[in-house]
């Protein structure tokens, strides 16, 4: 059998990632998640390896401080998290009440940054 | 159950998101080497600012070698950030600082994607290496500011110079900070979010029309 070898950069990712290959588009480098339920047993090395770092954690992380934390790749990291996401280990966090409904994200951050000087 | 090498190590200790947070944003730092992005990011946040770094893999030689010396070279690109909460612990607000470099442009679009938008750190001893961040910020269609980072040797021109050696469109701000400073580095922050507000304002009128 002959065919275009695997460019093994490309196997690499995959086989930490739990054979997801994108993450989803919502799950970007500031998006932070929290520790949901879920048996942690089954999950591949780099996945356990998130998971530990939520145990006993008083809140969340984002992918970027994962990221960090592990010194792994971001892009690896996120999708990471958003397989650890579809199996229920992570969630985002609950929209607070006051979020609703029409919430303005960027006036909270301009009022935030104004509250600081 | 195999055991891997790391298993014993203590996991890194690190700094969590409030549980209040339920909201987070991020606005990227651009600009050349050595113009003061992570000093600015250290200046105003709130937890140590961390590091993360992404292995980028590229032809070595032009696209057309490519069959014939298939070489590839993969560099490291370090991103630094920071946080800072905000309205009450509900928002983590993150500052990605990335070398504006054109090569860097795959994590640039990773970065870019959902930010409020972009503060383009330059040094006025080397306008031209801001290039190519502005480059990258117009092909991307995210809206910023340009702040000079008045570093005590660097000269000292009129705004409308400066705007024509930047050929910065009319309507981004220009300012000036020292990257050191938290107070003034949070004005250069702050003008690029009022910016933004009056930007999507205005991008929502066109809208209507
Ligand atoms: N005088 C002066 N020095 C500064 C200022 N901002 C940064 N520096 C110094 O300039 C040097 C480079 O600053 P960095 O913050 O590392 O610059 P950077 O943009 O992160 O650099 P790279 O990540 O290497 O591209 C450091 O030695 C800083 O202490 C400033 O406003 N004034
Ligand atoms: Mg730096």
């Amino acid at each position: 059998m002959s065919g275009p070898r695997r460019d093994p950069d490309m196997i690499r990712p995959y086989v930490r990632t739990q054979g997801r290959i994108r993450a989803h588009d919502d799950v970007r480098l500031e998006s932070v998640v929290i520790a949901a339920t879920g048996p942690t047993d089954t999950l591949a090395p780099d996945a356990r390896r998130v998971m530990r770092l939520f145990a006993g954690a008083d809140g969340g992380l984002a992918v970027a401080d994962i990221a960090a934390a592990l010194e792994l790749p971001p892009s690896t990291v996120r999708i990471l998290v958003s397989a650890l996401m579809d199996s229920g280990h992570l969630a985002s966090p609950a929209p607070a009440a006051e979020d609703q409904p029409d919430f303005d994200l960027l006036q909270e951050v301009l009022r935030g940054l104004r509250s600081m000087v | 159950m195999d055991c891997a090498p790391w298993s014993d190590l203590p996991e890194p200790s690190v700094t969590y998101v409030p549980a209040t947070v339920t909201r987070s944003a991020k606005i990227v730092v651009a600009g050349g080497f050595g113009v003061g992005k992570t000093t600015l990011i250290g200046s105003v946040s709130e937890v140590r600012p961390l590091r993360m770094e992404e292995p980028i893999t590229q032809a070595s030689a032009g696209v057309d070698d490519l069959r014939r010396a298939p070489h590839k070279t993969t560099t490291t690109v370090a991103m630094d950030f920071g946080r800072i909460h905000m309205a009450g612990g509900r928002i983590a607000l993150y500052l990605f600082g990335l070398p504006g470099q054109s090569r860097f442009q795959p994590l640039w679009e990773d970065l870019a994607e959902g930010a409020l938008g972009c503060l383009v750190l330059a040094d006025t001893r080397d306008l031209d290496a801001s290039h190519d961040a502005l480059g990258l910020l117009d092909g991307a269609d995210i809206p910023y500011a340009v702040a000079i980072n008045a570093f005590a040797e660097a000269p000292v021109y009129p705004e409308e110079e400066l705007r024509e050696a930047l050929a910065l469109d009319a309507d981004a701000p220009l300012t000036v900070c020292d990257a050191r400073d938290r107070t003034s580095s949070l004005h250069a922050l702050i003008t690029l979010t009022e910016y933004l507000s009056e930007h999507r304002s205005a991008a929502l009128m066109e809208s209507r029309r």
